[in-house]
């Protein structure tokens, strides 16, 4: 279990304080400060992790926003922001000490742009609200994490979320244009806005992914796109992990470039298949593959990806046939989750590898696997190396909970040690927090650091997160 | 000064005792310092990595941007925003650099769908202005590890810290590719055209007007593709279209790409950033040539020595850059509101502590 700092008593005893100033500055309804309605904050998706805030603040206003953390930065109390709370890294779970700051009731569309490409919407709104808003008129938004019915645009830019998608969308930095920051201080600043390159530093990729630490998004400029003519997803079946992870790579050697190259291993196939009947055949490695246009753009792309496939001796090759299809062959992938949360707890890393790894980490992931004494099932992004263990464990079983997240730090240990990264499109948050030092030296993390010395120089935002809490000490001290 | 190694750049960073120039190719020299020792980059060269299957490919940064294309090519692939080469507009010569491209960000027509240099680039390792070795991002295209220095990088005209390795996630080639081309239109009637272009699904991954006003537009594909696209692209947009392929389609965006409409022509040229919608106003505002890339959302224009543009448009909702001229009383860079300007000071002091790099550069 991750350490967190004690709680600040000079703070929790001038509660009733901070309180009293929230409130002379808040409508009623904007403040929660009883404790059985508070509870519902303790914990983000990370739930093994929570914590009782001091207080909940929802404003609805960036003016509002601005008057909170001018309270709190006067006060010295630590703010922790909140979208939907759907992070899977901890990253919205709170300090004792310290207040919630949610953005839910910050849902107003405020502009959309057809000529510019663009919508400017304030942060509390759900990802796939973004894409419900304009889908009428024939556009998208395109990263769509698989929490896109909950999560907030604001979590999304907290984390720059990523989906199934980003091989050719890219992830929310890319589709990112202009945001509305609110500084610990309580400073209103605009960065970006609907011109494609910002000025100066670039100020607006810095926040994206900085999981609240440097400012309280209330705004954003969103690239819209359109839609695609059509889309249309292929199933294939092999024998082995790596024939698949080398059918991968040939494909994107091909020129082809799929909008989505989805991997399963053998547990998660079978798992799936019991829970929602997709229809998938029982072999030890699936793909599907996704690519968009015309139909006839369509078959002329699939003829070249089944052509490649073909000489991967696949078990299965199954090209969809309707829009029915489609849904079902998507039905499986996207129903892996609660499959596997059927069968046991489990946890989920989401650790980047360079894809030609894929076959020796999966290979020693089994090992490990056997070594620990805990089940995982592989279900991941595999065009860009994303990849989602799922461990399996025991909540109710002493032990399990700590030997799991041993089993998960060795591999993202491993991901890191082939040319990866901890974490793709979760963030670090608490979950991570402590093995940064095994991606990062010193003054990789000091450099790090020195920014949010910049931006909030008392560290009072969403604290005990991203930094190893002894790299951050003195800091935090200061 | 030219160090042929990370080691040798840190050692030389940490015992400077006064301003350094960072070089690189020295191609895109706008508003360079005329103080300082210069530090090159070119002994920092080759590419160390490249894996076609993976789609990245990591190179030293005094790696001449030539040698990176040409390894590209050789298996279909490419850098995807089609980095500008500023030498004829500039009148700079020598080799243009995988790492000043990044400093400057440097992005072509292709921007306005794949993004900028940013956006490809995943991983960076540089000297901070005390000599320290930092890294970060890596070679994977997806990466929430931390805070993203990448992006803080690209842009910061070794401001910063100086590059000694980039890393990239690349695009493969497509097929082929065609130009179509509108007869001379206002930048009214040509944002709103370029704006119907990039709103349909045939993926238009160019949109300029060249500066005589014809509207041009790209799309890349396989062979049966671009047939299918350039038909139905014209038909949903009405109008004449002639349609360009091959090389000729190709030297029409290098032309774009490099601005060489203004390359030897006497006068200023300044780039503007804007929301495409707000383009044909601020143009109206301009009494000089002008090329529109990024649908608009990019206008490059020649003005007369010593104008300041800036000050002729008024306030926008964007910025503006002067890419060449004199003048040391009017800013390259826009200036930034003051709170902003105040964090840029607050990084530059943080990665920089003691002004070394590339001192009056960037405010």
């Amino acid at each position: 279990m991750m350490d967190m700092p004690t709680p600040n008593a000079a703070i929790l005893s001038k509660r009733d304080r901070v309180i009293a100033r929230l409130a002379a500055e808040l409508p009623t309804e904007a403040l929660i400060s009883d404790e059985a309605e508070r509870r519902a904050y303790e914990c983000d998706a990370l739930t093994a992790y929570r914590c009782l805030p001091m207080a909940v603040v929802l404003p609805d206003s960036t003016e509002q926003v601005a008057a909170i953390m001018k309270i709190c930065h006067a006060e010295g109390v630590p703010v922790v922001p909140r979208g939907s709370g759907t992070s899977l890294a901890g990253g919205a779970l709170p300090t004792e000490d310290s207040v919630i700051l949610g953005v839910a009731r910050l849902r107003d569309v405020l502009d959309v742009s057809y000529a510019d490409r663009v919508i400017r919407v304030q942060s509390g709104i759900t990802n796939l609200a973004v894409t419900g808003e304009v889908e009428g008129d024939g556009f998208f938004y395109a990263p769509d994490p698989s929490s896109q019915l909950a999560c907030a645009i604001a979590g999304n830019i907290a984390m720059n979320s990523g989906g199934a998608h980003c091989l050719k969308y890219g992830v929310t930095t890319n589709n990112l244009l202009g945001v509305t920051l609110v500084t610990m201080a309580g400073e209103v600043i605009e960065l970006g806005g609907a011109h494609l390159d910002a000025a100066g530093y670039d100020l607006l990729g810095l926040i994206c992914g900085s999981e609240g630490q440097l400012g309280v998004v209330t705004e954003a400029t969103l690239r819209i796109l359109p839609k695609p003519e059509g889309a249309r997803p292929v199933l294939m079946g092999f024998d082995s992990n790596e024939v698949a992870g080398a059918c991968v790579s040939d494909i994107i050697k091909a020129g082809v470039l799929p909008v989505a190259i989805e991997f399963m291993d053998r547990p998660c196939i079978r798992a799936t298949e019991d829970f929602a009947k997709a229809g998938y055949p029982d072999c030890e490695a699936l793909l599907i593959v996704e690519v968009e246009g015309s139909d006839a753009e369509i078959d002329e792309q699939l003829g070249l990806i089944k052509q490649i496939a073909r000489r991967h001796n696949p078990v299965e090759l199954r090209e969809s046939q309707s829009d029915e299809e489609s849904k079902k062959i998507w039905l499986g992938r996207k129903s892996a989750f609660g499959a596997m949360g059927q069968i046991a707890d489990y946890m989920c890393l989401d650790g980047t590898i360079p894809v030609s790894s894929l076959p020796y980490v999966l290979k020693r992931i089994g090992e490990m696997s056997d070594e620990f004494g805990l089940g995982v099932a592989n279900v991941f992004h595999a065009g860009d190396g994303n990849m989602h263990p799922l461990i399996l464990y025991d909540a109710n079983k002493p032990g399990d909970l700590e030997l799991c997240e041993a089993f998960g730090a060795e591999i993202l240990k491993l991901c890191v040690e082939v040319g990866g990264c901890l974490t793709g499109e979760h963030g670090v948050g608490i979950e991570k927090r402590d093995l940064m030092n095994v991606q990062f030296a010193p003054d990789d993390l000091d450099a790090q650091m020195a920014v949010k010395d910049v931006f909030d120089p008392d560290w009072l935002l969403n604290p005990a997160k991203v930094f190893p809490l002894e790299a951050s000490a003195t800091r935090r001290a200061a | 000064m030219r160090p042929a190694s990370e080691t040798e750049l840190s050692e030389i960073v940490r015992a400077a005792s006064g301003p350094l120039r960072i070089r690189g190719g020295g191609t895109r020299s706008l508003g360079a310092p005329s103080v300082g020792t210069v530090l090159e980059t070119g002994g920092l060269a080759g590419i160390s990595l490249y894996e076609p299957g993976a789609l990245t490919l990591v190179a030293a940064s005094g790696t001449p941007l030539a040698e990176v294309k040409a390894a590209l090519a050789a298996e279909n692939q490419r850098l995807p925003f089609e980095p500008m080469d500023m030498r004829a507009l500039l009148g700079t010569e020598g080799e243009p650099t995988i790492g000043g491209m990044v400093a400057a960000n440097a992005s072509g027509p292709r921007r306005v769908i794949v993004g900028a240099c940013r956006d490809s680039l995943i991983g960076v390792r540089f000297v901070d202005g005390q000599g320290r070795v930092v890294k970060n991002g890596g070679r994977v295209m997806k990466n929430v590890t931390g805070y993203d220095l990448v992006k803080l990088m690209a842009g910061s005209w070794g401001t910063l810290g100086v590059l000694s390795e980039c890393s990239f996630k690349l695009l493969p080639v497509p097929e082929t590719h065609a130009t179509l081309v509108s007869d001379v239109m206002t930048p009214e009637a040509a944002v709103r055209v370029m704006s119907a272009a990039l709103g349909t699904p045939y993926e238009v991954n160019a949109a300029a007007r060249d500066i005589s006003g014809r509207v041009c537009l790209r799309i890349e594909g396989f062979a049966e593709q671009i047939t299918y696209r350039k038909t139905a692209l014209a038909e949903a947009l009405g109008g004449d279209w002639e349609v360009l392929d091959g090389a000729k389609s190709t030297a029409f965006w290098r032309d774009i790409r490099d601005v060489t409409a203004f390359a030897g022509q006497s006068g200023d040229v300044w780039r503007v950033s804007v929301k495409p919608s707000d383009a044909p106003a601020l143009v109206a505002k301009i009494s000089a040539p002008v090329q529109m890339d990024w649908g608009g959302g990019l206008i490059w224009a020649l003005v007369p020595e010593g104008t300041d543009l800036r000050a002729q448009l008024g306030p926008i909702a964007g910025h503006a850059t002067r890419v060449r001229g004199g003048g040391a009383d009017i800013p390259v860079f826009q200036p930034e509101p003051a709170p902003i300007a105040a964090l840029a000071q607050g990084l530059r002091t943080k990665f920089d502590p003691r002004g070394m790099l590339n001192p009056g550069l960037m405010g």
